[in-house]
């Protein structure tokens, strides 16, 4: 079987996910565009030899809907006759996107893929896209559906993580993230977001609180307390999956969790004889993929059973990996990873993670398998890991091998 | 004579009388239906009728459907009995569309008028009829009930009442109506949204409507263009938090035993997505699946029928009336404060008796704190609370007692306390006077021993507290009287709680189960099961209160004393000795359960409960292998059901529709399986022995399943096929 390897990965600033963010103005389709055609000048791709675009999102409607793939490859200077792919596996779409391509190049099916994916969450509204295990009393009531901070608080409570400790990761995330920024560790692979004249719009994550500290965060009243406790009352519908708990200790909230922003990343990704025909040297071999299902109520445990499976799979051990990208979409979820594999927290989410500088959902499984090459070339490793939870109980995960 | 009748008025209104002969109340029967549904036909097949009043001859308009034959519904549904309701749904969806849509064509054109006029309450498809046609007049009458209280029963509203009035009100502001069965009298339901006019003549009102009404005012919002659910479909922005919330609470409220509920919102969240017939259609299906379901018959079974035939004297011995016309009640503590409250309020004269005239006065001053909180809420006047306490005469003179024709003794819980009591009455008490003696734990013959007259001594067993618990378990001893039994059953009807009545035995029928099902979630402490999973277990299967909490409740001590006494009368057989490790360590400690401020549960200064008890787990760690829930469940259960079971076998409990409505009204057995008997045929006797061998190989005889359930396993029996009826095992 062919190998699949990282030729390159890009990714934009990631902008506030608000009104007053500075990438709101910019389209889905012009953030999935600017990324599209990074890759292609990067490497003076020659488009036509690209099998599809697979885009990850999570949101598909209004300017993300309409298989957005599609569109974004219209809007970009590649060549009319690739495709597009628009996929969601919620916050695994990008990195879906990229096991995808790598699958489909393993099996001979096309030489060269683009993958990753977008996601304004300024402008498409999470969850606007509608849910029917969140509405539907049919499988709503029947899978114990409670939101994903709930869910976080869960694991908090479940596997015995404390305020303290969730807020305590929170600011080693922002002070990583700071450290790295300041030390040019995201140059390589961050791109200028520009307007219509080539002005620039935004260059850097613009979400990081690098003066968070302990008091700071300990003044924030948990998120999730509320509609836990009182209104609806979701705690009781995790105590009836989880009935060895008296109550719900809930720990998260914006500070520990992971920032809404609007990003997106692509990862180029083809077999050894696309590299050679195009005069390409591979930076990474995709090693393993892997998903897998999970319990939906406590939802974002996934990268613990994943990683599992991915090892299993490929006859690997976690003391294999050098380095981890562990999605912090709540503090909680990256502490039961370190917990379960009893791994050095010097070696996860090194330059920071989302619950500093944000976490655009469909563009985020992309985003870090960028940071894990890159910090795997800077820091001489071999060997990465990157996974995430992913809602409605979910995870996914990527082993890439320096070459 | 038919339930509905029609008269056609020369003015051009056709009234149509709702009026079922020999009721009290109208109940829809689907004959009745089809005789509404032919005259509906004649009325807007005839050019003389320009519009349609349906009204009541009674001075309410409706209770909703018969019970009686919505529980046989399924039995009744034919060989393919889903068909077979479904099919029956669809033609009563038929009938009420037929008048919502009266006669329009497909632009709403050429309907016409058709008003209900309620002189009174109008529940269930009593509000479903009104509900579809094109307007409601309901009486100025305060006393009237209006609502869809199904939910109560284990159904819900399934003749259109749950897609009309979500589409009328929205979701949101429908859910207190639909979701938990909430009744309001007139004016509250007009403002509501659920009726449109409170007028002192509806009759008069609604011709006067029918006559004047144009072609858009007949038109419903959902058959025009255009509709959009009021707070937004499950899609919209808002809907969406809606219905996110709704499922939540749902489940949270109803820990996923009650299916009505989850039935329920599935039709109005499928049916807000489609046309408003597909949505009929839709709540058509769902309301098939509940009735399918055998803890909705279960339900009414238990709840409505038979607990209707117990308060109506099922069980009473024949007797001449034993109305009680003055009761004596023998100590003011809070049981017997309790029972003096409820026979004064139900007319019946008191003499409240104490040691001490003040204590007395005590116990009847608690009738005065309940009639002020009443007054504070609007539920009771001034004057009724003076005619009330003006039937209490409260003093420390046995003699007093003289001229009453029943004796409830409530005096402290000791034998050699009640024998005195006893004595002291019997002396002073007419020869055809009945003693009770209320007491939950002691042998009724051994304390009859002292009486003159055994057979006019009988056991009364009031649940705390008094005013608001609804069973009353009355107990025979060897020599109780049928008399004596009458009597008893005549007190508890007028009194308005629910009787049943039982054997001599320990801890009689109440109590005889209660107490292994807190034994059992103490038991499971000591072994190391996490705390939250019994009592979260316990909740999952409906019952209202964990075990942990049930003792707290009820007090600790008392538990010990129970133990005790319990252990002395049986020796070495006695099997609950780990059991009484943990209560008596806990008494020990002083934590007698609520009323100390702390016990398995710690408490706040108020007394609201903090949580359990972080003490607990350092006295019994909680183990490394956990039990799945359902293993909690079926220990939790079958210490319940089990002794129920063998009280039904060794003749304490003579009926078992006794043994499930006393379960349910008396301790809050699991409500939605209909109470323990019902609970095992739902489940089958073969199932329920297998699951009794696995839990006695593991945890113990005290599981080992009863001959009698094994008896019906074997044959392939039900409870309710066998006993249905009322009859004993020994009758049998």
């Amino acid at each position: 079987m062919t190998d699949a390897y990282i030729y390159d990965a890009v990714r934009s600033p990631r902008g506030r996910g608000r009104k007053d963010g500075s990438l709101h103005e910019v389209t889905a389709v012009s953030l999935s565009r600017q990324v599209l055609n990074a890759i292609k000048e990067r490497s003076d791709l020659e488009t036509r030899g690209v099998e599809d675009v697979i885009w990850g999102n999570a949101t598909q409607v209004m300017e993300q809907g309409g298989c957005l793939a599609r569109t974004a490859v219209l809007a970009s200077d590649f060549d009319e006759r690739v495709p597009g792919l628009s996929i969601n596996r919620f916050c695994a779409s990008g990195m879906e996107a990229v096991n995808l391509a790598a699958n489909q190049v393993r099996a001979g099916a096309g030489e060269a893929y683009v993958a990753g994916g977008v996601e304004m969450m300024s402008r498409v509204a999470m969850g606007s896209d509608g849910a029917a295990i969140a509405v539907d009393p049919s499988v709503a009531m029947d899978s114990y559906f409670v939101p994903q901070g709930i869910a976080a608080d869960i694991i908090a409570t479940e596997y015995g993580f404390s305020r303290e400790q969730c807020d305590a990761f929170a600011v080693e995330s922002q002070n990583r993230a700071a450290a790295a920024w300041d030390a040019g560790r995201f140059d390589k692979s961050v791109i200028t977001i520009r307007d219509t004249n080539g002005l620039p719009i935004l260059d850097r994550d613009e979400y990081m609180r690098p003066d968070t500290d302990m008091q700071k965060l300990g003044a924030l009243n948990a998120s999730f307390q509320q509609m836990g406790e009182v209104m609806p009352g979701f705690d009781k519908v995790a105590m009836m999956k989880y009935p060895h708990l008296e109550r719900i200790n809930h720990v998260h909230h914006a500070g520990n969790s992971s920032g809404i922003v609007d990003g997106a990343a692509a990862v180029l990704v083809g077999s050894k004889a696309f590299g050679e025909a195009h005069g390409l040297k591979p930076r990474a071999r995709i090693r393993a993929t892997a998903k897998i299902g999970t319990d939906p109520t406590i939802m974002l445990t996934g990268p613990v059973p994943v990683t599992h499976k991915i090892l299993e799979d490929h006859g690997m051990k976690i003391s294999d990996i050098d380095l981890f990208e562990v999605n912090e979409a709540f503090s909680a979820v990256a502490l039961r990873f370190m917990q379960a594999f009893d791994v050095d927290p010097g070696r996860v989410n090194v330059n920071g993670g989302a619950i500093a500088m944000g976490h655009p959902l469909g563009a985020t499984g992309a985003i870090i398998i960028g940071t894990l090459l890159d910090e795997l070339e800077r820091s001489d490793k071999e060997l990465g890991l990157a996974t995430l939870c992913v809602a409605s109980g979910m995870g996914a995960a990527t082993i890439i091998e320096r070459v | 004579m038919t339930d509905f009748t029609m008269d056609k008025g020369a003015d051009g209104v056709a009234v149509i009388t709702w009026d079922v002969p020999n009721k009290s109340m109208n109940v829809l029967s689907f004959d009745a239906l089809k005789t509404l549904d032919g005259l509906v036909e004649d009325a807007l097949g005839d050019d003389a009728v320009k519009g349609i009043v349906i009204t009541s001859g009674k001075p309410d308009f409706a209770a909703g459907m018969d019970l009686n034959v919505l529980a046989k519904l399924r039995d009744d549904a034919g060989a393919n009995p889903a068909k077979g309701l479904f099919d029956g749904i669809m033609q009563m969806h038929g009938a009420l569309r037929k008048i919502e849509r009266a006669g329009m064509d497909d632009k709403n054109k050429g309907g016409k008028p058709i008003a209900a006029a309620l002189p009174g309450s109008a529940l269930g498809i009593g509000l479903e009829i009104p509900l579809a046609c094109h307007r409601i007049f309901a009486a100025d009458n305060p006393k009237a009930k209006i609502g869809l209280p199904e939910i109560m029963i284990g159904i819900f509203p399934g003749a259109g009442g749950t897609t009309r009035l979500a589409r009328k009100l929205g979701a949101m502001a429908a859910s207190p109506f639909l979701l938990e069965g909430k009744l309001s009298e007139p004016s509250k339901a007009k403002s509501a949204g659920l009726i449109d006019e409170v007028v002192a003549d509806p009759v008069a009102a609604a011709k006067d409507w029918v006559l004047s009404a144009s072609d858009k005012d007949i038109v419903k919002p959902w058959d025009e263009k255009g509709y959009k659910m009021p707070g937004g479909a499950p899609y919209h922005p808002a809907g969406f938090m809606t219905f996110v919330g709704a499922s939540a609470m749902v489940n949270g409220k109803t820990k996923g035993v009650f299916p009505a509920a989850k039935a329920l919102l599935s039709s109005v969240y499928e049916g807000a997505l489609v046309p408003f017939d597909t949505a009929l259609r839709i709540e058509a299906r769902y309301f098939t699946s509940i009735l399918m379901n055998p803890s909705s018959s279960a339900m009414i079974r238990s709840l409505f029928i038979n607990k209707g035939a117990l308060e109506k004297g099922a069980n009473r011995p024949d007797a001449p009336d034993q109305t009680v016309r003055k009761v004596g009640i023998l100590g003011a503590g809070m049981m017997g404060a309790g029972i003096a409250l409820v026979s004064a309020q139900a007319g019946i004269e008191v003499v409240l008796v104490d040691q001490s005239r003040e204590a007395a006065e005590r116990g009847k001053a608690h009738s005065a704190t309940y009639m002020d909180e009443g007054i504070k809420r609007k539920k009771a006047t001034p004057e009724k609370k003076e005619q009330m306490l003006g039937r209490i005469e409260a003093t420390d003179d046995y003699a007093a007692l003289a001229a009453c024709d029943l004796i409830v003794e409530a005096v402290f819980e000791d034998p050699s306390v009640k024998a005195e009591a006893t004595r002291k009455v019997e002396a002073v008490i007419g020869p055809d006077c009945i003693f009770a003696t209320n007491t939950s734990t002691l042998p009724i013959t051994d304390l009859a021993e002292v009486s003159q007259r055994p057979e006019q001594y009988i056991g009364i067993h009031f649940f705390s507290p008094v005013e608001k618990m609804n069973l009353v378990e009355i107990i025979k001893g060897a020599k109780t009287g049928d008399r004596a039994v009458a009597k008893a059953l005549d007190f508890v009807r007028q009194i308005r709680k629910t009787p049943i009545v039982v054997n001599d035995a320990r801890f009689f029928y109440a109590n005889r189960c209660i107490i292994p099902y807190i034994n059992e979630g103490v038991r499971m402490v000591a072994e190391g099961v996490a705390p939250p999973l019994i009592e979260n277990g316990a909740k999952l299967v409906g019952m209202p209160l964990g075990p942990l909490q049930l003792v707290d409740e009820i007090s600790i001590d008392l538990g010990v004393k129970i133990a005790k006494a319990t252990r002395a009368a049986m020796g070495d057989a006695y099997p609950d000795a780990a059991v009484d490790e943990v209560l008596f360590a806990m008494a020990d400690q002083g934590r007698m359960g609520r009323k100390s401020g702390s016990g398995f549960y710690a408490y706040e200064e108020s007394g609201k409960r903090k949580g359990l008890w972080e003490g607990l787990e350092a006295a019994y760690p909680v183990s490394e292998g956990q039990p799945e829930v359902s293993e909690v469940q079926h220990r939790l259960l079958m210490a319940q059901v089990l002794e129920a079971v063998r009280a039904f076998e060794e003749g304490v409990l003579t009926d078992i529709r006794e043994g499930d409505v006393g379960a349910i009204l008396g301790w809050g057995f699991a409500p939605w399986s209909g109470g323990p008997f019902s609970w095992l045929d739902i489940i089958g006797a073969t199932r329920a022995v297998a699951i009794c061998d696995v839990l006695e190989a593991d945890h113990g005889t005290r599981f080992k399943a009863p001959q009698l359930l094994r008896d019906m396993a074997a044959k392939g029996e039900s409870f309710y096929g066998r006993y249905g009826d009322g009859q004993s095992v020994k009758a049998a």
